[in-house]
């Protein structure tokens, strides 16, 4: 509401020095958490720095990180999707069911990331075309795509997916180096790029920023948003291939909860819920974050229940300590 | 625009009237009187919680952590009960309804006083008063035999005809309209929803409205916390687990605006009455409960499509024109 209060803006005359802004970024506040962390789980747990644990810490998080990019760039514009979680159950009871039919691995595959693109556009269509909440309508499909999962599967699971097909989820490219962390790794260059250094990603931030002045500027604002709701579908069909095949099996309660996780993730990233700012980086991090504290804990013996309250403390504080910080100067000044 | 709430509420009790009459035409015993009441009985504390979840989302915001609020109120009442049998059960409801309001505040004051967005606060408690379930109790449930036969009893009494957990409903819902309708908070709740700049103009504390709103929500869960234990007869962590999307989705069936503004007490209480009914009917007509979930996905979808059409602003009509030009 400070807008509206009569003190009006403050208007710098000059710009930061570079420097000085990108030691005080968000982003090195995280580098500094994720180190601490790591200092920490290497003095808490004797098996922590060992090539192998850090690799298994890696599983922790992959997945959901690559969610967590793409829900970046639509959370950046202004809206949101829940649905995430439940595309994954959906696309995973449907690589199942082909699974029954006879498909190899690459029609798994396929199978999957098509069935994550189609549950994309549908959310895509809904929230451009009929100019919907995504909030409301992700909540939606989100119950929807699951529920399907739930009508096919019922009580029961698919098993026995193909060695070929488990290498996605269990295979190792290089060394102690996954197969999940490559595409990762590969995956957030490439969304690195598309939102800092291409005319999508100006177009990107102009939605978030102020929707109507960027359709006056010619942009597109409508086909943007569709296509960033379809590429969270592609990312949460991917995802699915991924966890399917690390698990090797299918059930229609798979990855409940990874909506959360993913926001979670974006937001701690420094990406701003109302829209308008973040970067790729930060979610990055921010993944590494969650997969450190998640682990590290798990080393300890702590149970995933008590987990979730570091988590969730942890996106509450991060949050809260610069907007407290920013009080105390204002107070001060 | 009075009018069209009015239609719309309509047309949310023509629908729950269907699928009554629908199921009565394959199975005449299920519109019995006795089972209607069972079915608004069974549905009572969804209702509560939506009202609860209305006044949030009238303000903008949205609360995520309802689920996770009653399920922390519910183990802590629930191991009082079990160590200290002697406390008399109001005294119990009403240190719930203090120990959920407190939590509600939490989560308000993090909004008032930090400008943290709701969805991120509450995303935040959701998991934080889940797991705090988990460390109070040690992962341990408190079952029947732990509770004294007053703390479940207490809602299966009858008066008047209907259970006391209908009474619950009942006199929170007539709360909650009395509320919204004939105070000064109330019209505030609508106020900041509807223009959160003119709020202010207009002299109103926009930040502590949405703490009284938090705090209300807060003091509803706590109280269904008591009676969704004692009512299932088992504290647990996975208490109500997911359930705070379907007390979201009440809400928008129900045609309350995500958008802030736009709801009323009537609307809340038919949405969660349609999932109710819904749920009922499934087991009659002999469909599996596996479809439940999807069920109510496609009702919140077409809820909010009809729902659209009559929210549409000016300012989208505007563009449009100039779309077509």
């Amino acid at each position: 509401m400070t807008d509206t209060t009569a003190t009006g803006r403050h208007l710098p005359d000059r710009l930061d020095n570079p420097v000085k802004s990108a030691v005080l970024s968000w982003e090195s506040l995280l580098v500094l958490v994720a180190l601490a962390i790591f200092i920490a789980n290497s003095f808490a747990s004797p098996y922590f720095l060992n090539e192998w644990s850090l690799s298994d810490m890696t599983f922790n998080f992959t997945e959901k990180a690559l969610i967590a990019l793409a829900m970046a760039l639509v959370i950046i514009t202004g809206e949101i999707d829940l649905s995430v979680a439940s595309i994954i159950a959906l696309a995973s009871t449907m690589m199942g069911l082909a699974l029954q039919v006879g498909a190899d691995t690459p029609m798994l595959v396929a199978v999957g990331i098509g069935v994550g693109i189609l549950c994309g556009a549908f959310n895509g269509f809904l929230i451009t075309g009929l100019k919907l909440p995504s909030i409301v309508v992700t909540i939606g499909t989100m119950s929807l795509f699951r529920g399907v999962a739930y009508i096919v599967l019922g009580d029961q699971s698919f098993k026995g997916y193909p060695a070929s097909f488990s290498w996605f989820g269990q295979g190792y490219v290089f060394w102690v180096i996954s197969f999940e962390l490559v595409l990762f790794l590969v995956c957030a260059l490439i969304f690195y790029v598309v939102l800092h250094h291409t005319n999508f990603g100006r177009r990107v931030f102009a939605i978030g920023n102020n929707a109507t002045a960027a359709r006056f500027s010619g942009v597109r604002v409508d086909r943007i948003k569709f296509v960033l709701f379809c590429l969270t579908g592609l990312m949460s069909g991917l995802a699915a291939v991924l966890l399917t095949a690390r698990l090797g099996s299918t059930r229609p309660s798979i990855a409940e909860g990874f909506e959360l996780e993913a926001v979670t993730m974006v937001v701690l990233g420094g990406v701003s819920i109302l829209g308008g700012s973040g970067t790729i980086i930060g979610v990055v991090l921010a993944a590494l974050i969650m997969g450190l504290v998640t682990f590290g804990l798990g080393l300890l013996n702590v149970p995933g229940i008590v987990m979730s309250i570091f988590i969730g403390s942890l996106l509450i504080v991060v949050i809260a300590l610069p907007i407290l910080f920013r009080m105390w100067r204002q107070r001060k000044a | 625009m009075n009018r069209l709430l009015k239609t719309r509420e309509l047309w949310l009790a023509l629908g729950i009237l269907a699928v009554i009459v629908l199921v009565t035409l394959r199975f005449p015993r299920f519109s019995q009187p006795g089972n209607l009441l069972t079915i608004f009985n069974d549905t009572s504390i969804l209702m509560m919680l939506a009202l609860g979840q209305m006044a949030v989302i009238l303000t903008r915001s949205i609360d995520l952590s309802m689920a996770s609020n009653l399920a922390l109120t519910g183990m802590i009442v629930a191991m009082t009960n079990a160590a200290f049998p002697g406390v008399p059960i109001p005294l119990l409801i009403a240190g719930c309804v203090v120990v959920g309001a407190a939590l509600g505040a939490f989560n308000g004051i993090l909004v008032w006083k930090l400008d943290i967005p709701p969805i991120v606060v509450t995303l935040g408690t959701l998991t934080i008063f889940r797991g705090l379930v988990f460390v109070i109790s040690g992962g341990a449930w408190v079952n029947a035999a732990q509770m004294s036969p007053d703390f479940i009893q207490l809602q299966r009494g009858a008066f008047l005809g209907l259970p006391i957990l209908s009474w619950f409903a009942i006199v929170v819902a007539l709360l909650v309209y009395l509320l919204m309708t004939r105070t000064a908070a109330g019209r505030a709740f609508y106020a900041i929803g509807v223009n959160p700049t003119a709020a202010v103009y207009t002299g109103i504390n926009v930040g502590r409205t949405k703490f009284l709103a938090f705090v209300l929500a807060g003091a509803i869960a706590g109280l269904c916390g008591y009676l969704w234990i004692s009512r299932y007869v088992i504290a647990s962590v996975e208490v109500a687990g997911g359930y705070e999307l379907t007390i979201v989705a009440a809400c928008v069936i129900g045609g309350v605006s995500i958008a802030g503004g736009i709801g009323t007490v009537a609307g809340a209480l038919l949405g969660a009455l349609f999932l109710g009914v819904v749920n009922n009917a499934l087991p009659v007509i002999g469909v599996s409960p596996f479809w439940q979930m999807a069920i109510s996905g496609t009702a919140i979808l077409v809820a909010v499509v009809l729902n659209g059409r009559s929210e549409r602003t000016k300012g989208r009509i505007i563009l449009k024109k100039a779309e077509a030009a």
